[in-house]
Order: C-alpha cells, then sequence, then structure tokens
C-alpha cells in the first residue's frame, strides 16, 4: 500500500508538471468515453485538439475564441488569488456586451474613432457594475459572494432576453429575438483586414501581462496574495480587506464585461438571446489551468478555446454532441485539482526503512 | 382569484420538493464541516439517469433508482479530490458542475423532447378528493411525501441520535474528533455520498413528475438555490423546509400572476425567483453573528489528520 | 469487597524507543510509576516527553521496547484499548466541541454506549465528588480554561482510570485552581489513581509529586525524589549545564517621556465567543517594560488587537504612540509613528506560512524600511532586510528565500521578533513571547526585549507565564474580564497577589519566585 507524506514545502517541478499531468490524464480519460461512445478513441482525440489547428483559417479562429477566455481568466485569477469567489463572470461579460452594445445600437452612424472607444469603456463599466454589486453585498452585507454571482447571472440573462425580443429587437429580423447587426462604426477596427481579428487579441496578452506585474511585483499584488493566504495575517499588515474585494471585483468584473462587448462587436456582430456560450465557466478552468497565474492564463486561454473548436470539428466529422466539450473541461479541471495534490504531497511506493540511530 | 389558489399551492409544493430534496442532502453535508457546491451537477446527472433509465426500461422505479445511484457516484468524483487529496472545496464543487453538465447534456443528447413515464400520483379514495386539503395534501407524487419524510429523518436524527451528535462534532472541530478516535474522512465521504443520493433524486424528480422531460440545464439553478436555502435555514431543518416552499411559490409566482391577468414581461417573471434568492440572502447574511452562531465552524475546511 | 491489587509497580516501561524521520525522539528509555503516586515527568520541549506518554495511550506505537501493566505485558493498540486498561490522559490542548454542551462532549469521549447510560446525572455526581463541579447542560464556548480543563479530567474520571497522564496541566490555571487541582490529584492518588505529572513547572512538582524521572534529548538521565533537590538542582540535571543567571535588570535609564499611554480603552471584540475591553488605561515610560499577566482568554487578543491598529478605538485619544492620537489608525500608519507589534499566533498571523521570510519581513516591515518604490516591491532591499533578521538573530535556516513554514517555532518566533526589533521602534508589543518556543531561543528572545527597552522603547508584554513576566517587568497588571488592573513594581509583588488579581481567592502561603525557574 503506497503511503503518502506531506512534503512541507511547495514542489517546484510539480508546479509546472502537475497542469501537465492533468492534460494527459484527461486525455486518456476523453479517449476511454469516446471509446464508450463508440467513436474511436484516438482519431477522436485527433479530430478534438488537432484538427482545428491545422484545418483552414484554424490558427485565427483560436485566438479570436481564446481572447475573451484568456481576458475573463486573467481578472479571475486576480480575485481568486484574494479569496474572492466571483462565479458570476458569464453575467458580467453578458452585461458589457448589453450595455457597450446598447450604445452602438444607439448610435451606428457615429464617429468610429469615438464610438467604439466609448462602447468599449461603456461595456467594462457594465461588467464592472455587476461585479461591484456583488462586492458591495459581501462587504456590506456579509452575502456569499459565490451564490450572488451565480444569481446575477441568471439574471442578467433574463435582462437579455427581454431586451432582444422586446425594445431591441430587430425590426427587418424576421421576428427572430435578436438585434440589428452592429454597424460598421460600431464594430471596431480589425487588426489583420478581412479577419475576425479584433483588438481583444492584443488586448488580452498585454492585460494578462500587465496584471502579472501587478500581482507579483508592486505592493497591491503583494496584499491580494497575503489576503488570499492568510486574512488575520492581511489584517496585521494594515491591508484592507474591503477595499481589495472592490477592486478584486471591479477588475474581474470589468475584465468580463470588456471581454463581452469584443466578442459581441467582434464575433457574434449583433446580439442574441445567448453572447456567451458557457465562457464564464470556462473561464474559471482557464485560471486554474493558469496556476491562478495571469501569464499561465495565456496558454491556458488558448487551450481551452482549443477544446471548444475541438468539440465544433468533433461534431461536423463524427456526429460527436457538442456537450462533449463541456465534459472534457470538466473532467479537465478535476484532475487539475487532483494532481496539484503532488505540489505538496509524495507518494512513496516502499516504506522508508527506519533508522534506528 | 380562489379558483387559481388551489392550483397553485399544489404547484408550490411540487415545485419545493427537488428544493427539499437537494438542501436537505447538503444540509447533512455541511453538518459535518463540507461545501459541496456540485448539487447542480449532481441534480443534473439524477435528473437525467433517472430519465433515461424510466424511458428505456418503462418502469419509473428503476428510474429512480439510476437518479440516486448516479447522484452518489458525482458525489464520489467530488468527495476522492476534497477529502482525501484536500484540493480546495469550493473549486472542486465548480467542477462537480461544471462537469455534471457537460455530462447530463451528452447523455441527454439522445432524449430531448421525448416523453417518459411519470412518478403515479397518489390516490386515497375519499380523501383525494376533498375539496382544498384533497389535492394540496394527498393528491402529490410519491416523492413529495419522501421528501419531507426523509427531512424529519434527518432532523431526527441529527438532534437526537449518538450518529448525529457525531456529525455535530465533526463539523464543529474535525481535529478534536480526530484525536477522541472518530474517523472523520469516512463520515465525511458517508455524508457527501448521502448528499449526492439526495440530490439525484431531487433531480429525478425534476424530470419524472414536475416537467416531465429532460432538455439540457432542466434545473436552471435550483442546485445553487438549495445551497442558498441551507444558509438561509442557518443549518436548522424547519427553516429548510419554509425556504422551500417559499422559493417553490417565487417560481410559481409567474405563472400565478399571468393567471391573474397582470401585464408582466415574461422574461421579468422568470427572473423572480434568482432576485429573491439574492435578496433573502443578503437579509440573512447581514446578522453575521447569528450564522456563526449556528454556523459549523469547520465549514469548508480541509482536514489534514496530524499526529 | 475487591480483591487486592497485584504487588508490583503498576506502569512498567522499560527499553521504549522510537525514531521519527530524521530525530530519535525516545532511546531506550525506562520509566516505573508505582500504585497511589503521582509521579512528575521532567524535560524540556524535544526531551521526548509527549513522545512517551503517546506511546502510553495508544496514540503511537513503540519501535520497540515493552511494557507491563500491573504486572502483565501489554501493547496499547489505541486510546480506546488505553482507557479500557484503565489509563486516563488529560491533553495539553482540550479536545472539546465549543458548541456543544458538557454532557455532549463527555458523551463523545466515552466508549461505548453503555457507558451513557444516565450520564448526565454521573457527570453531576462526579464532578461535585471531586470538587471540580460541572454543569451538563452549559455550552462549552461559555466556559473558562479552568472550567474547560475539568471537562477533560471528569471524563477521564467517569472511566475509573488507575493512571492518569497530566500533560502540562496547570499553564492555563490561576494559582487558586492550581491548588484546588492539588488537592483532588492528591485524593485521587490516595484512592488509588496514580498520576503521571508532566509539567515544567519545578516549584510546583517539588510540592505535588513524590518521584520524578528526568528525560533529555530522548534519553533517560534520572529518578529522583522532587522533594530532595532544589529548583535549580533539578533545572540543571534537565538541561545538563550550570544555569545561566539572565542579566539583571540595570532599571530604568532616567527616561521618563511616556510613549504609549491607553486612555480609558473600551473596545468590543468582534470574535463571537471574543471577551471586551473596558476602560483600559496604562502609561508606558521609554526604557520600561510592562507586563501584563493573565490566563488565556481575558481580553489578552482583544488587547492587542487594539494596540496593533486591527481594531479601532472609539476616539483618536484613546491610544496615544509617542504622544501622538493613534486610536483610529489601522496597523500602516502605527507602525508610521514607529509602534511594533508581534502577535501571539505565529502561523497565519504574524507570518504567512506558505510565503518566504523575505516577503514576511515585508509583511510588516515595509513602512518603516521603505521597501516600496513607486508601488513596486524593492526586492533586493528586501532581501536585505531579511538577511539581516536571520544573521542577527541567529534564525537557523537556509535563508530569506526558505518559506516560513519550513523552520521551527523558536527559529520563526526569533525572526518574528528580530523582525519588528530591527525597526527601532518606540514602542514594541509582544503577545506571547516565548510560547511553544525552545528555551535557547526563549533566551535570546528575551534578551532582544531587555535590549531594546535600554535603548529607550516603551516594551509591553502579554503573557500567560508569571515567570516570564517576574524575569522581564519593571511593573506588573492583570487582565481579567477585559478589564486591567493598576500596574505595580515588580517587586512588591508576589505570586499570591497576582493571583488574587487574576479572580479568585488564594488560601496558600505565597511561592517564592526564583528567575531560574524559565529556562528549565
Amino acid at each position: 500500500m503506497p503511503k503518502i507524506e506531506p512534503r512541507g514545502y511547495e514542489s517546484k517541478f510539480w508546479g509546472y508538471a502537475s497542469p501537465i499531468l492533468a492534460l494527459l490524464l484527461t486525455g486518456a480519460t476523453s479517449g476511454l468515453i469516446f471509446a464508450i461512445m463508440g467513436k474511436p478513441p484516438g482519431r477522436t482525440v485527433y479530430t478534438f485538439l488537432i484538427t482545428p489547428l491545422i484545418q483552414q483559417g484554424g490558427l485565427e479562429a483560436l485566438v479570436v475564441k481564446a481572447a475573451p477566455l484568456i481576458m475573463m481568466g486573467v481578472g479571475l485569477s486576480l480575485a481568486y488569488r484574494a479569496n474572492v469567489w466571483n462565479i458570476g463572470t458569464d453575467g458580467q461579460f453578458t452585461l458589457g456586451a448589453i450595455c457597450g452594445g446598447g450604445i452602438g445600437l444607439a448610435f451606428p452612424d457615429a464617429n468610429p474613432w469615438l464610438l467604439f472607444p466609448a462602447m468599449l469603456i461603456i461595456g467594462t463599466i457594465g461588467g464592472m457594475v455587476s461585479g461591484g454589486l456583488v462586492a458591495w453585498m459581501r462587504i456590506r452585507f456579509n452575502a456569499n459572494e459565490i451564490l450572488t454571482s451565480l444569481m446575477l447571472t441568471y439574471v442578467t440573462q433574463y435582462l437579455l432576453l427581454y431586451l432582444v425580443t422586446g425594445p431591441w429587437r430587430d425590426p427587418q429580423g424576421f421576428g427572430f429575438p435578436q438585434t440589428a447587426q452592429f454597424s460598421d462604426a460600431a464594430s471596431g477596427p480589425r487588426l489583420v483586414p478581412d479577419t475576425n481579428i479584433h483588438v481583444g487579441i492584443l488586448l488580452a496578452p498585454l492585460i494578462a501581462i500587465a496584471l502579472w506585474v501587478m500581482l507579483e511585483k508592486s505592493l497591491l499584488g503583494f496584499q491580494f496574495r497575503v489576503l488570499g493566504q492568510a486574512t488575520r495575517a492581511a489584517r496585521f499588515a494594515g491591508f484592507s480587506e474591503n477595499r481589495l474585494v472592490w477592486i478584486a471585483m471591479l477588475v474581474s468584473g470589468g475584465l468580463a464585461g470588456m471581454a463581452g462587448l469584443l466578442e459581441a462587436t467582434g464575433t457574434l456582430g449583433q446580439l442574441t438571446t445567448q453572447v456567451s456560450p458557457g465562457y464564464g465557466f470556462t473561464a474559471i478552468i482557464v485560471a486554474f489551468l493558469g496556476r491562478l497565474n495571469p501569464l499561465g492564463t495565456i496558454p491556458a486561454g488558448l487551450l481551452l478555446a482549443l477544446t471548444y473548436l475541438g468539440g465544433d470539428a468533433a461534431q461536423i466529422s463524427l456526429g460527436l454532441p457538442n456537450a462533449v466539450t463541456g465534459i472534457f473541461q470538466g473532467i479537465l479541471l478535476f484532475y487539475l485539482l487532483g494532481c496539484d495534490f503532488l505540489l505538496l504531497h509524495r507518494i512513496r511506493w516502499r516504506a522508508a526503512p527506519v533508522k534506528v540511530a | 382569484m380562489l379558483d387559481a389558489f388551489v392550483p397553485f399551492l399544489v404547484s408550490v409544493i411540487a415545485a419545493s420538493t427537488p428544493l427539499l430534496l437537494a438542501a436537505t442532502g447538503e444540509l447533512v453535508v455541511e453538518r459535518v464541516g463540507v461545501l459541496n457546491l456540485g448539487v447542480e451537477g449532481m441534480m443534473l446527472a439524477g435528473a437525467i439517469a433517472g430519465f433515461a433509465v424510466s424511458h428505456d426500461t418503462g418502469i419509473t422505479a428503476l428510474g429512480v433508482g439510476a437518479s440516486i445511484i448516479a447522484g452518489t457516484i458525482l458525489a464520489l468524483l467530488f468527495a476522492v479530490p476534497s477529502l482525501t487529496l484536500q484540493a480546495n472545496q469550493t473549486a472542486t464543487g465548480l467542477a462537480l458542475t461544471i462537469f455534471g453538465r457537460g455530462f447530463s447534456a451528452l447523455v441527454g443528447a439522445g432524449y430531448v423532447g421525448i416523453p417518459a413515464p411519470t412518478l403515479p400520483k397518489l390516490e386515497i379514495p375519499v380523501l383525494s378528493d376533498l375539496p382544498l386539503l384533497g389535492p394540496v395534501v394527498f393528491h402529490h407524487d410519491i416523492l413529495v411525501y419522501a421528501a419531507l419524510a426523509i427531512l424529519a429523518l434527518v432532523a431526527w436524527c441529527i438532534r437526537s441520535t449518538h450518529l448525529g451528535l457525531i456529525m455535530r462534532a465533526v463539523g464543529d472541530s474535525h481535529d478534536a474528533a480526530h484525536a477522541l478516535g472518530y474517523a472523520v474522512v469516512p463520515i465525511r465521504y458517508a455524508a457527501v455520498l448521502f448528499g449526492g443520493a439526495l440530490a439525484g433524486l431531487g433531480g429525478a424528480y425534476m424530470s419524472l413528475a414536475y416537467t416531465p422531460l429532460w432538455a439540457q440545464d432542466l434545473t436552471a439553478g435550483r442546485g445553487w438555490v438549495a445551497v442558498a436555502l441551507v444558509t438561509f435555514s442557518a443549518w436548522r431543518p424547519i427553516w429548510l423546509l419554509i425556504g422551500a416552499w417559499f422559493f417553490g411559490a417565487l417560481m410559481y409566482l409567474s405563472l400565478y400572476v399571468q393567471a391573474l391577468g397582470v401585464p408582466v414581461p415574461t422574461a421579468f417573471l422568470s427572473a423572480v425567483p434568482y432576485i429573491g434568492t439574492i435578496v433573502v440572502l443578503v437579509l440573512i447574511s447581514r446578522d453575521a453573528r447569528r450564522i456563526r452562531l449556528h454556523r459549523p465552524a469547520m465549514l469548508g475546511r480541509p482536514f489534514q489528520a496530524r499526529a | 469487597m475487591p480483591s487486592p491489587p497485584p504487588p508490583g509497580p503498576l506502569l512498567s516501561m522499560t527499553g521504549m524507543t522510537k525514531q521519527y524521520p530524521g530525530c530519535l525522539a525516545n532511546d531506550h528509555v525506562s520509566l516505573t510509576v508505582e500504585r497511589n503516586q503521582i509521579h512528575a515527568l521532567l524535560g524540556e520541549n524535544g526531551a521526548g516527553k509527549s513522545t512517551l506518554v503517546k506511546m502510553i495511550y495508544g496514540v503511537v506505537k513503540p519501535d520497540a521496547g515493552k511494557m507491563v501493566w500491573e504486572g502483565e505485558k501489554v501493547a496499547v493498540q489505541n486510546p480506546g484499548h488505553a482507557q479500557r486498561l484503565g489509563i486516563g490522559m488529560v491533553f495539553q490542548h482540550f479536545s472539546l466541541f465549543e458548541a456543544l454542551t458538557v454532557a455532549e462532549n463527555i458523551a463523545l469521549g466515552l466508549g461505548s454506549a453503555a457507558e451513557r447510560v444516565g450520564l448526565r446525572d454521573r457527570i453531576v455526581k462526579v464532578s461535585n465528588e471531586y470538587g471540580l463541579p460541572l454543569d451538563p447542560d452549559r455550552v462549552v464556548h461559555d466556559l473558562s480554561v479552568g472550567e474547560r480543563q475539568r471537562i477533560e479530567i471528569v471524563r477521564c474520571l467517569l472511566q475509573n482510570p488507575k493512571l492518569l497522564i497530566m500533560d502540562e496541566p496547570t499553564s492555563v490555571l490561576t494559582p487558586s485552581e492550581v491548588q484546588k487541582l492539588f488537592v483532588t490529584l492528591r485524593r485521587l492518588a490516595a484512592e488509588g489513581c496514580s498520576i503521571l505529572y508532566i509539567s515544567h513547572k519545578l516549584e510546583e512538582v517539588r510540592a505535588l509529586c513524590s518521584a520524578a524521572t528526568i528525560m533529555r534529548l530522548g534519553r533517560n538521565v534520572a529518578q529522583v525524589v522532587p522533594a530532595n533537590k532544589t529548583v535549580k538542582e533539578l533545572a540543571e540535571i534537565m538541561i545538563a549545564a550550570d544555569l545561566r543567571e539572565p542579566t539583571p535588570r540595570p532599571g530604568l535609564a532616567g527616561e521618563t517621556r511616556q510613549r504609549l499611554v491607553l486612555n480609558k480603552l473600551t473596545v468590543r471584540s468582534p470574535h463571537h465567543f471574543g471577551t471586551d475591553l473596558h476602560d483600559v488605561s496604562l502609561l508606558i515610560a521609554g526604557g520600561e517594560i510592562l507586563g501584563i499577566a493573565g490566563i488565556a482568554g481575558n481580553g489578552q487578543n482583544e488587547l492587542m488587537d487594539a494596540l496593533s491598529g486591527e481594531i479601532l478605538a472609539g476616539h483618536p485619544e484613546n491610544v496615544l504612540i509617542d504622544g501622538v492620537p493613534a486610536g483610529l489608525m489601522g496597523p500602516a500608519e502605527r507602525r508610521r509613528l514607529r509602534g511594533c507589534f508581534v502577535p501571539e499566533e505565529r502561523n497565519g498571523h504574524g507570518a504567512v506560512t506558505t510565503m518566504t521570510l523575505a516577503e514576511n519581513a515585508f509583511l510588516s516591515g515595509f513602512v518603516l524600511h521603505a521597501l516600496v518604490r513607486f508601488g513596486l516591491i524593492d526586492e533586493k532591499r528586501t532581501h536585505k532586510v531579511a538577511a539581516d533578521i536571520i544573521h542577527r538573530f541567529d534564525v537557523r535556516t537556509t535563508g530569506p528565500k526558505a518559506q516560513a513554514r519550513s523552520l521551527s517555532g523558536g527559529n520563526l518566533q526569533k525572526f518574528l521578533v528580530g523582525r519588528e526589533v530591527l525597526q527601532d521602534p518606540s514602542v514594541l508589543i509582544i503577545n506571547q513571547p516565548t510560547w511553544g518556543v525552545d528555551a535557547g531561543a526563549a533566551l535570546a528572545i528575551h534578551e532582544a526585549i531587555m535590549a531594546l527597552a535600554q535603548e529607550g522603547a516603551a516594551v509591553m508584554i502579554i503573557s500567560q507565564d508569571l515567570d516570564e513576566i517576574f524575569i522581564l517587568a519593571d511593573r506588573i497588571a492583570v487582565i481579567a474580564g477585559g478589564r486591567v488592573s493598576d500596574p505595580i513594581p515588580t517587586r512588591d509583588a508576589t505570586i499570591e497577589s497576582i493571583g488574587r488579581l487574576m479572580g479568585g481567592t488564594t488560601a496558600q502561603p505565597a511561592l517564592p519566585v526564583a528567575a531560574s525557574l524559565t529556562y528549565a
């Protein structure tokens, strides 16, 4: 029977190896599930992970999909480091799309140099409002932020539903629940012409780097890290827990709102009944896969974007239901959490000999 | 107005049942000091397992059994990382929700929009036909009565039995319980699996009686409301029941209001239960002292056996 | 009439050995406890007493050795087995459930359902009979530490033990409670329950115990009759060295500026079962050390938090640091006024165990050492500050990059005290300076505190250890129920008068205070 021993310190090797091990285990388990479903495991995993990269337009689709995930994941890395469990980024994303998108729909012919930045700012503020509400309820009323942020997601979803079926419905839309398309001015610039590569693709990694510097090198970042690891020590040092909760929720909410606006204008082109295909929960996995390190969210976001594209590819060529992506992501998070055990513990396969002096 | 009231009451009791089942399970789990946020995932797994087996075999009892097994297996997926591998309970619970949603969507893909045999309603010769009392008290699906019976049993067990005392002790101080020789981790495993069984059962109620159909994300956040309910109730079973009825009422308010002819947008009415959850959560949490008085002191804290 | 017990000792252990990774905790240790005997087990922290006792109680299995109980060889499998044999143990740290009642707590500690029959009545009977009255329906969080210990003792007594092991029982009791306990223990021994008494309070051991086994570094070094030795002799056997007298305090250097002033400080405790502070008023001059004595749970932590700024006072004037009204300032601002603080809890309060020593040095030192430039951490300077602390205070560690949790308790405490002292404070407040710390580190910390006072700082020591206070403090005050008594000069104080202030009358002669007690 192998024995488990605590290490007494955090293993640096496993800090990097754990996510890789988790990925390998996820691949193996998924292969098993595919086999049970009657699909050839090797080919399915290939379709899932490799095909999206090599097919035409694959890389473009990858970075476009990854940008919102990275942006949201970065915000969550910061919040989770401080033990502020924002689970409602989906709602903040949606509210950002609504607020910023609303401006774009109201002023389709305005000067693009004024309109789009305004939309971006308003969208970010929309996310911040939602996040700020959660922070206020936690600080003022001790309300658990997990539940409040999650409930707000559902509420925001219904708000969107109301808007696209009612006041914002496109009169030329044949009665479908959607808004008009965003005008060129409202759609924002493309970094590479004739592609979907919008401003967010550049902003996301820049924000990740900036937040990494803040978290690791600045006094404010130190405050976040201490708060997450030892609340009393944070108080001892004179760090204000309330202030940090506000910042965590405003930043993570704002980044989600920004991502929402960018997704609505850059990829969707309009508002429909659903602007987020579950990015909120995926972003949680991105944050953990990146080990709650802002720089880590970049490869993590790319990988999880790949799983979305893979799910689509598998659906088309192998007839796998789209829900497979959700399972893959859930399994990945489980393995991540499980493999992290190896950071603080080692497994002894044979009993160590007892030394008697 | 009275015409609509009796169906309203009936609907409230029905709507509260999945919440009650899942919340009772979570109450037991939290009493031993574990926070399992994956209730939504376990409910969905139970819902699809119950529906699929019911449909494929034609026997609802087998479906109910399958839902219990599904909920328990998913609970095991939570228990191993969080109790044995000491992973963060919040993150593990989220992983369970994400997995449960994906799993149920995957398995359920072939069952959307298909009918399945539903749970029978209780039929007592004279009592079920009484006006008002008949439909409200004596004419429900069997799981409604089961939910109440289970809640009563759990309440009695926690308060009056030695097992219940041990559970409360583990939730109060797992280190002291360990020092006294109690097997903290196995006790927590048992509680978590029990919670999973009940959550699965709550999901089965949704797909086999309440809706009764399968659609992706059928529970629509009820698992989260169940977790919130446990906090509202300050870990006391009677308040769990009252809370479940209250939320059942909120969920049915939309239909009742529409039946009264009040012109409110549908989307707003659908949002009312969630807004209601937030409002009640805020009101209850304000009194931090009262919550801390009843809260199991070890809630959410991982247990590390020290020699 | 029960048959007379078999002849021979109650418990005889020989050759007990236990090896842990990197440490031989017990090396062929022997121990013999006779019937009707109160037997002391003496030794420094780390001498191996805990391990030996855990083997008796079945918590730990020996690697080698023989244990003979009532004439028969046994191998104790677990605490339940030990209890069935008739061995009970009262640990230093209680295993109690705050939210449950006395009766429920005791029920959880008993092995079988049969023992729980008629429990409430038996608790009342037994607890009253032995002078340790308990109300079975009271909830534990309402009880004082002394009352909580009674629960632990009564729990053991209900199982009719023949041997009762007590680990540092008096460290949490007022002097009068100590005397009451001694009466109970003497009675138990006379009635057939031997006591194995672990303590470092040598004066108490001399008064109570008829035999003592002394351990050092995992081995037996002596078996003595305590009454035949002086305290100093006992201490010297324990640490195998001639005891050094600590450098005497040269007295106040004439500095009379009041550097720390508390004016009727009244504060509500944020903890649910905490103690509110009422009208605390104190003056500490530069160069002076004020000792606040008191049993745990009387407001010490609230006082510490109110002084450090973690809890704000009602008015700015409630707390004056070097004359500046600081009552509404947070910790960082109070540090700017050169106030430094060492809280009781090292793990998670004074230090972040998962962070490095450099980061922990930054935690409290970034203000006075100016370690932040343009919002960014000056890592080089921080590293140097940490290295300085490590060097000057002889902290045994690999360097500033070591994680705090890799340090032993004594070393971490040296680091934390050094961290504050090297900031050159005007006011230093320490809560439990040498709790859980080995003798060598304790000495170093005491010397650092005295040196700081010598340089003109005002120092407050909050401690449960009266011996420590008598060594260090110029004046002593007592905290009880959130109120602080008027300080009196140390030379005018006796254990008796202090004990009276702690609450509870005294009926025993005053025990002389010997400075050399502490390092034993």
